[in-house]
C-alpha cells in the first residue's frame, strides 16, 4: 500500500512536470505546426543555468532569475531559428529546430565539459515530507498543485484576453489573422516566452527530483513531453496536462516493475497507437486535408 | 534521343570516375602511413554516405519526413554482429549469458574468417541478411506508421529507433543480443587487408572495402531514383494528391521507398559495425539520425551526390580538421593562450556551421542537382524545389 502510494505520488507529480513542458510543445505547435525539438534542450539549460546562478547567490533569488532567463532563451531562439524560415517549407523550420538543439546540447557539453552537474537543493521544495506513511520530498505534493494552478491561470489568458484571442486567430488561420491586423511575430514570440517560462519552472521542479544534470538530460523529457502534448491532443492545453500526467504515472509504474527497460518503448509504443487509432489525441479537433 | 545518348555517356563517364576514386583510396592506403586520420575519414565517411544517401532517398525523393534511421542502422548492426561472430569466440564475446544462443557463424560456414572465400562470402551474405531483417522490421513497422504524415511520420520514426534500442538492450534477449554489452570479435574493415604467412600486412584493403560496398550500393539507390519507380517517388514528393490520380499506388511505393532506405541503412549499420569493430546499442542514439539528417540537408535534400560530399566534409570536419579547437593551445612561445579552446568546443563550432547553413544556405552544396548536372549545359527550366510542397 505504501509503495502504492509512493509510486502514484511520484508518477503524479512527474507528470506535471511532464506538463509544463508539454503546455510549451502544444502551444508552439498550435501556433507555427512546428515540432520544437530545441524544446527539451531548453529546459535542460535551465536546469544548468540554476546550477550556475546558485553558485553565486541563494537558490531563492536564483529562481526567478533562471525562469526570465529562460524565457529569453526562447524568445531569442525563435527570433534567430525559425523567424526567417517563417516562409520556408516545414521541413526546413524542423531541421533548424533539430539544429539549434544540437547546439544546446554541444555548448552545454562545452560548459559543463561533459561532466553531470549536481542540482542546487531548493529551500522548501527539497525538504522531506511524509504522504500517509510514504516518504517523499515537498515538491511532489506541492508540483500537481501548481501545475492547475498554471493550466486555469493559462486558459484565463487564452480564453479572455486579447492577447489569448490573438493567439487563437493565429493558430486558426496564419495569413488571415495578419490580413486582420494581428502583429503575428509579437503573438508567436509571447507564445515561445510562455513555453519558455513554463520549461523552466518545470525544470526547477524536475531537477529537485533527479539532482544530477548532462547535456543529454533534456532530450528525454522533452520527447516524453511531446508524446504527452500529441496523446492530449496537440493544440489543446488541458489535453497536453491530461496526457501528461497519464504518461508521467504509467511511466513510473512500469519502471517501478520488472519491465523497467521498456518505459520508454512504451511510451513511443502509446504515441504510434495513438497516432493510428485517433490522430488528432484525446481532445483535438478534427482537421480536413484541402485539396 | 540526343537526350539518351547524353545519358548513357554520363553513365560511363561516372562509372569511370568512382573506378578511379577506388582505385586512389587503393592506391593512397599502401602508400601513406595507415595510422593517418585520413583513412578513418574515409572508412567512416563511406559508411556515411551510404546512410545519408539512403536516408535522401526516403527523406529528399520521396518526401516522407522519417528520423528512424539509426534504429534501422541498430537491427542492421546487431543481424550482422550477430551472425559473424566466430564460433570459438563466442563464448567470450557472451560470457556474462554462458554462450551464444546461436551456435553457428557465417564465415565459419564456408571456411572460417581467415580463409578468403569464408570472409567474403560471410561478411556479404551477413550484410545482405542484415539488410533484409531491417527492411523487414521497417516493413512490419510501416503498416502502421507509413498512414502518418510529415511529422507525425518523423516523431513515429523516431520513436521506433527508441523502441529498438531498448529491446536490444533487454536482459531476457541476452544470449542472442549480449544485453547492454558490445558484440565484438566480428570481422572489421581490417580483416580485408591481405597478409602473408607470419601475419605481416602485404596489402591493406581496409579502405577500399567500405568504398567499394557503399559505392555499389549508391549506384543501385541511384539507378532506383531513375528508374520509373524512382520518378514515382518524385511525384510524390511534389503532390501526393496529384500523383494518386495520376494512378500510383501512394501506399505501395511509400512502403517500397521505406523498406528499400532501411534495407541500405541496415547494410549501413552493419558497416558501421564494421567501422568502429564493435556493435552496442547505446551508440546509435537519437542523435545519429539527426547526424544524417545533417548532412542530407548540407549536401543539399534530393541530390545523392550532395549527400556523399557532405558526408566526407562532415566527418572530415568533426573527426579531423576542427580537432585542434578541441586542444588548449598556447601561441608566442606559450606566452599566450587562445580563448576558449577546449574539450568540446569543436562541436560548438560545429553545431554553429551547421545552423548557418541551415539558417541561410538553405539549398545545401548541390540544392537538388548532381555532380554530373553541373558539366552539362544549362536548362532554362528551372525546377521546382524538393520538398515544397509535402514538407
Amino acid at each position: 500500500m505504501q509503495y502504492a502510494i509512493s509510486i502514484l505520488l511520484s508518477g503524479v507529480s512527474l507528470g506535471g512536470q511532464y506538463a509544463l513542458i508539454a503546455i510549451g510543445y502544444t502551444m508552439v505547435y498550435g501556433i507555427l505546426r512546428l515540432i520544437n525539438f530545441a524544446h527539451g534542450d531548453v529546459f535542460m539549460v535551465a536546469g544548468l543555468m540554476m546550477v550556475y546562478l546558485s553558485a553565486s547567490i541563494s537558490p531563492l533569488a536564483a529562481l526567478p532569475l533562471v525562469v526570465i532567463l529562460t524565457a529569453l532563451l526562447g524568445f531569442v531562439i525563435e527570433r534567430a531559428a525559425y523567424k526567417p524560415l517563417r516562409s520556408a517549407p516545414r521541413m526546413s523550420v524542423m531541421i533548424s529546430a533539430i539544429g539549434v538543439s544540437y547546439l544546446l546540447q554541444n555548448l552545454a557539453t562545452y560548459v559543463t565539459g561533459g561532466l553531470p552537474q549536481m542540482y542546487p537543493d531548493l529551500p522548501f521544495l527539497s525538504k522531506s515530507v511524509n504522504i500517509l506513511g510514504a516518504p517523499t520530498k515537498w515538491v511532489t505534493v506541492v508540483t500537481p498543485f501548481l501545475v492547475v494552478i498554471l493550466v486555469i491561470a493559462l486558459t484565463q489568458l487564452i480564453h479572455h484576453t486579447k492577447i489569448g484571442m490573438a493567439m487563437r486567430a493565429v493558430a486558426k488561420d496564419f495569413e488571415t489573422s495578419q490580413l486582420m491586423g494581428i502583429k503575428i511575430n509579437s503573438v508567436i514570440s509571447i507564445t515561445f516566452i510562455i513555453g519558455s517560462l513554463l520549461a523552466g519552472l518545470g525544470s526547477a521542479l524536475y531537477f529537485t527530483n533527479y539532482q544530477s544534470i548532462v547535456p543529454l538530460s533534456g532530450a528525454l523529457p522533452g520527447l516524453r513531453a511531446f508524446v504527452a502534448a500529441v496523446f492530449g491532443g496537440i493544440g489543446s492545453i488541458p489535453g497536453a496536462v491530461v496526457g501528461a500526467f497519464l504518461i508521467g504515472i504509467s511511466e513510473t509504474i512500469i519502471k517501478g516493475s520488472s519491465w523497467s527497460v521498456f518505459s520508454d518503448a512504451f511510451t513511443f509504443a502509446l504515441l504510434i497507437v495513438i497516432l493510428v487509432v485517433k490522430p488528432t489525441g484525446l481532445f483535438g479537433e478534427k482537421v480536413t486535408d484541402k485539396v | 534521343m540526343l537526350q539518351k545518348q547524353n545519358n548513357k555517356r554520363g553513365a560511363w563517364i561516372a562509372l569511370l570516375c568512382v573506378a578511379a576514386l577506388l582505385i586512389l583510396v587503393m592506391v593512397l592506403e599502401n602508400t601513406i602511413k595507415p595510422t593517418h586520420m585520413l583513412f578513418t575519414v574515409l572508412k567512416k565517411g563511406a559508411v556515411y554516405a551510404l546512410v545519408a544517401c539512403s536516408m535522401n532517398l526516403l527523406n529528399g525523393f520521396t518526401g516522407l519526413f522519417s528520423l528512424g534511421q539509426a534504429g534501422f542502422m541498430l537491427v542492421g548492426a546487431y543481424t550482422y554482429a550477430i551472425l559473424t561472430i566466430p564460433v570459438a569466440d563466442r563464448d567470450a564475446v557472451y560470457y556474462l549469458y554462458n554462450g551464444s544462443a546461436l551456435k553457428f557463424s557465417l564465415p565459419d560456414l564456408f571456411g572460417g574468417a581467415n580463409s578468403p572465400v569464408g570472409l567474403i562470402l560471410g561478411v556479404l551474405i551477413a550484410l545482405v541478411l542484415a539488410g533484409c531483417m531491417s527492411a523487414l522490421i521497417a516493413w512490419l513497422i510501416g503498416l502502421p506508421v507509413l498512414r502518418l504524415k510529415s511529422d507525425y511520420l518523423a516523431i513515429a520514426t523516431l520513436g521506433f529507433g527508441e523502441i529498438v534500442r531498448s529491446v536490444l538492450q533487454w536482459d531476457k534477449l541476452g544470449p542472442v543480443t549480449n544485453g547492454a554489452n558490445a558484440l565484438k570479435n566480428f570481422p572489421t574493415f581490417s580483416s580485408f587487408n591481405i597478409k602473408n604467412a607470419s601475419g605481416e600486412v602485404i596489402f591493406r584493403l581496409s579502405a577500399f572495402v567500405p568504398f567499394l560496398l557503399a559505392a555499389v550500393c549508391i549506384g543501385i539507390i541511384v539507378l532506383l531514383i531513375n528508374s520509373s519507380y524512382g520518378r514515382a517517388f518524385k511525384a510524390i514528393r511534389e503532390d501526393e494528391v496529384a500523383a494518386e490520380a495520376m494512378g500510383i499506388n501512394l501506399a505501395q511505393h511509400k512502403r517500397l521507398s521505406f523498406c528499400i532506405s532501411s534495407f541500405f541503412a541496415g547494410v549501413g549499420g552493419g558497416m558501421f559495425a564494421m567501422f568502429a569493430n564493435q556493435a552496442q546499442a547505446k551508440t546509435f542514439t537519437t542523435a545519429m539520425t539527426y547526424e544524417f539528417l545533417l548532412i542530407v540537408v548540407i549536401g543539399g535534400i534530393g541530390s545523392i551526390s550532395g549527400s556523399c560530399i557532405a558526408s566526407f566534409l562532415y566527418v572530415a570536419a568533426s573527426e579531423w580538421w576542427l580537432r585542434f579547437l578541441d586542444s588548449e593551445t598556447y601561441l608566442f612561445n606559450g606566452t599566450f593562450k587562445v580563448p576558449f579552446l577546449r574539450t568540446g568546443f569543436r562541436m560548438v563550432v560545429f553545431s554553429i556551421i551547421i545552423m548557418i547553413v541551415v539558417l541561410f544556405f538553405r539549398r545545401g552544396i548541390m540544392g537538388d542537382k548532381e555532380l554530373f548536372d553541373l558539366f552539362r549545359p544549362r536548362k532554362p527550366k528551372q525546377m521546382a524545389k524538393a520538398g515544397d510542397h509535402n514538407g
